[in-house]
């Protein structure tokens, strides 16, 4: 930021004379004009001992940050055992830097505490169980509260349940919809490649069938929800808390819990297994085009394979998965929402949290499933 | 009081209007150099939105404002940066950056705008914190620690991070019990005597009319409706001017003002 004009600098020289030293000082001591004397003026060689007069007759202008700096200077000089006189400065500025000598405290600001490296893991895993304990305590607080409106069902709030099924649902249709689309094709074109070689065309029939319906259609949908509806959730209810509307929610004695967490939970664990079907019939949809166009396996041929192959335990399993996917995703975003404090930061910061725990929670819990299936022979 | 003729703000015939609604209508006012000058009015009057022309937010319709003698309108973007420079500015609510510590928050139009070492930056924003009236603690601290009479003290501290020749304070003393807001109040004045400042502010407050400013205009209709010292407007014959020193609010800080001289 140069301003057209020259820029106006502040000088200071020190004189040695037989009797003292003196720092001569001239110019514009503001803002503008002191960044290159606070150098030069670290530079300076004191004397050992004795007299420094401190001359201000030609500073033509001073800004408290340029009172600062002569402060700062004439309080070094006075801690190496020199005894300081001012002269020459204008009552103006004799006054501001009477300002700044009352105000300064004896020390600099603190900074903040730095750690170790070896405190700073502790504090991190300390810090990660301490989350993990308390999404446990959430997902039991949940517990509670769902068990309470089952036995009250008249305290359900439908309206928020049907408004966040639409939010969490249908508005999600067209995006899960083209994806699941999409991967279908692109299994499908995957395997052609190899079928064709075999001349087992058909078999695309169940690799599509059985992959889409087992594993991608699920974990896709989950991921696509927790990265619309999750961390929708976390930012709606980080926002609520910065603006202190979680806590007005709870003086006007309505739970937080009722209101904000058990119809988003609800809603999507009925949203969720819906949204996968729905994206098991598009995926097969995408499989279907790409074997007639490839592999020149008809609608009529596909579906009669499809049906062997496919056993209805197959799309069980797929489905299966959605609910508990669906209770990760709404935890976690409404957990992470509740962990806001303070400011707009955190809220960013909470809410990209919600989306990496809950993907990453989804495949593990797939990873999981996938293990449990085998050896359960399905 | 040093109404020398040495405007900083010069606000000539401005119109503004949003769709349909006028906002100002002919709106005519000069802040003299030194002074400490208040905008007061009713609510949705637009006094923040003149507020937010003279900061340069938003633009008005026609008419011209300058400020330190040069024309807002039109004004190059490199030229309206070196403008910035030179005025201070406290939002109403703060608008301190929550990512930030209080020093770092006070530290940052000087890390922007100079070539300061960062210890020299670190020094300055303790002192003007100090200045304000915050312990030295307050600097380590985040906003959203802070109660809402410190946050205002570290907002005006950020506000006077570059010493501005022009001070703007929008609404100082809303949201402050009577305490801190007298304390405040005393506080914008200690500095504009200290630091040499023109202040410009905005306020509902009308015991920090009667007391700390030194000229007042009253905004309503669009229109400037009473301008000048609080004792020459207590004299003003205009229906909304006199509504607004004669109802039971503005009668109780008259008194109170009479009864201390």
């Amino acid at each position: 930021m140069s301003a057209p004009t020259p820029v106006p600098k502040a000088v200071a020289n020190l004189e040695k004379t037989r009797e003292a030293a003196i720092l001569r000082c001239s110019g514009v001591w503001t803002l503008q004009g002191i960044p290159l004397l606070e150098r030069h003026i670290a530079q300076l060689s004191w004397p050992a001992s004795g007299a420094v007069i401190f001359d201000g007759v030609a500073v033509t202008a001073m800004d408290s940050a340029g009172a600062w700096l002569i402060f700062r200077t004439l309080r070094q000089i006075e801690r190496m055992g020199l005894s300081v006189t001012i002269k020459g400065l204008r009552p103006e500025h004799q006054a501001l830097l009477q300002l700044i000598q009352t105000h300064a405290s004896g020390e600099n600001a603190p900074g903040l505490p730095r750690h170790s490296f070896l405190n700073q893991l502790g504090r991190n895993i300390w810090r990660h169980l301490d989350e993990f304990n308390g999404l446990l305590a959430f997902l039991g607080e949940i517990a509670v509260a769902m068990l309470r409106s089952l036995a009250h069902p008249s305290r359900i709030r439908w309206r928020a349940i049907l408004y966040n099924l639409q939010i969490a649902g249908f508005n999600a249709l067209p995006i899960v919809g083209l994806l699941a689309f999409l991967m279908g094709v692109v299994v499908a074109y995957q395997g052609a490649v190899q079928l064709v070689r075999y001349g087992a065309n058909i078999f695309v029939a169940d690799l599509v069938g059985l992959s889409i319906l087992r594993e991608m259609a699920p974990l896709m949908t989950a991921i696509i929800v927790a990265g619309r509806s999750g961390s929708a959730y976390a930012a709606q209810i980080g926002t609520m808390k910065v603006t202190e509307e979680i806590d007005a929610l709870q003086t006007i004695g309505v739970s937080p819990m009722e209101l904000l967490v058990l119809p988003k939970m609800l809603a999507l664990l009925v949203a969720l297994p819906l949204l996968t079907v729905y994206s098991d019939i598009l995926g097969v949809l995408g499989g279907m085009i790409v074997a007639q166009s490839q592999l020149d396996v008809s609608f009529t041929d596909f579906l009669d394979r499809f049906d062997d192959a496919v056993k209805m335990s197959s799309f069980l399993v797929g489905l299966g998965k959605a609910p508990v996917f669906a209770a990760i995703i709404a935890l976690v975003g409404c957990f992470q929402g509740f962990r806001v404090s303070g400011s707009a930061d955190s809220v960013g910061r909470q809410t990209t949290i919600s989306v990496v725990q809950a993907i990453f929670l989804v495949i593990v819990f797939d990873a999981l499933f996938s293990v449990i299936f085998s050896w359960l022979d399905i | 009081m040093s109404a020398t003729n040495d405007p900083v703000i010069e606000i000539r015939h401005l119109h503004t209007r949003f769709g349909n609604a006028v906002v100002h209508d002919d709106v005519n006012l000069v802040v003299q150099r030194g002074e400490i000058f208040a905008l007061a009015g009713s609510s949705g009057c637009g006094k923040s939105t003149l507020l937010r022309e003279i900061i340069q937010l938003q633009q008005p319709v026609s008419g011209s404002i300058k400020v330190f003698g040069s024309e807002l309108r039109g004004m190059r973007v490199d030229q309206a940066t070196i403008m910035r420079r030179r005025l201070g500015v406290m939002f109403e609510r703060g608008a301190l950056f929550s990512a930030l510590t209080v020093a770092e928050n006070v530290g940052m139009p000087l890390r922007e705008h100079t070539d300061l070492s960062s210890e020299l930056i670190d020094e300055i924003a303790a002192i003007k914190i100090a200045l304000v009236g915050l312990p030295d603690s307050a600097g380590a601290k985040y906003p959203a620690e802070l109660s809402g009479g410190m946050r205002k003290r570290a907002a005006l501290a950020r506000a006077i991070a570059l010493d501005p020749e022009l001070l703007i304070l929008d609404e100082p003393t809303a949201g402050l019990d009577p305490l801190s807001a007298s304390s405040l109040d005393e506080l914008v004045r200690h500095l504009k005597e200290l630091l040499g400042l023109t202040i410009l502010m905005i306020t509902h407050d009308i015991d920090l009319l009667w007391g700390a400013a030194d000229r007042v205009a009253i905004l309503g209709e669009g229109h400037v409706l009473g301008e000048g010292t609080m004792k020459e407007l207590s004299k003003s014959e205009h229906p909304m001017v006199r509504e607004y020193f004669y109802g039971p609010r503005g009668r109780a800080a008259w008194e109170q003002t009479w009864n201390r001289k």
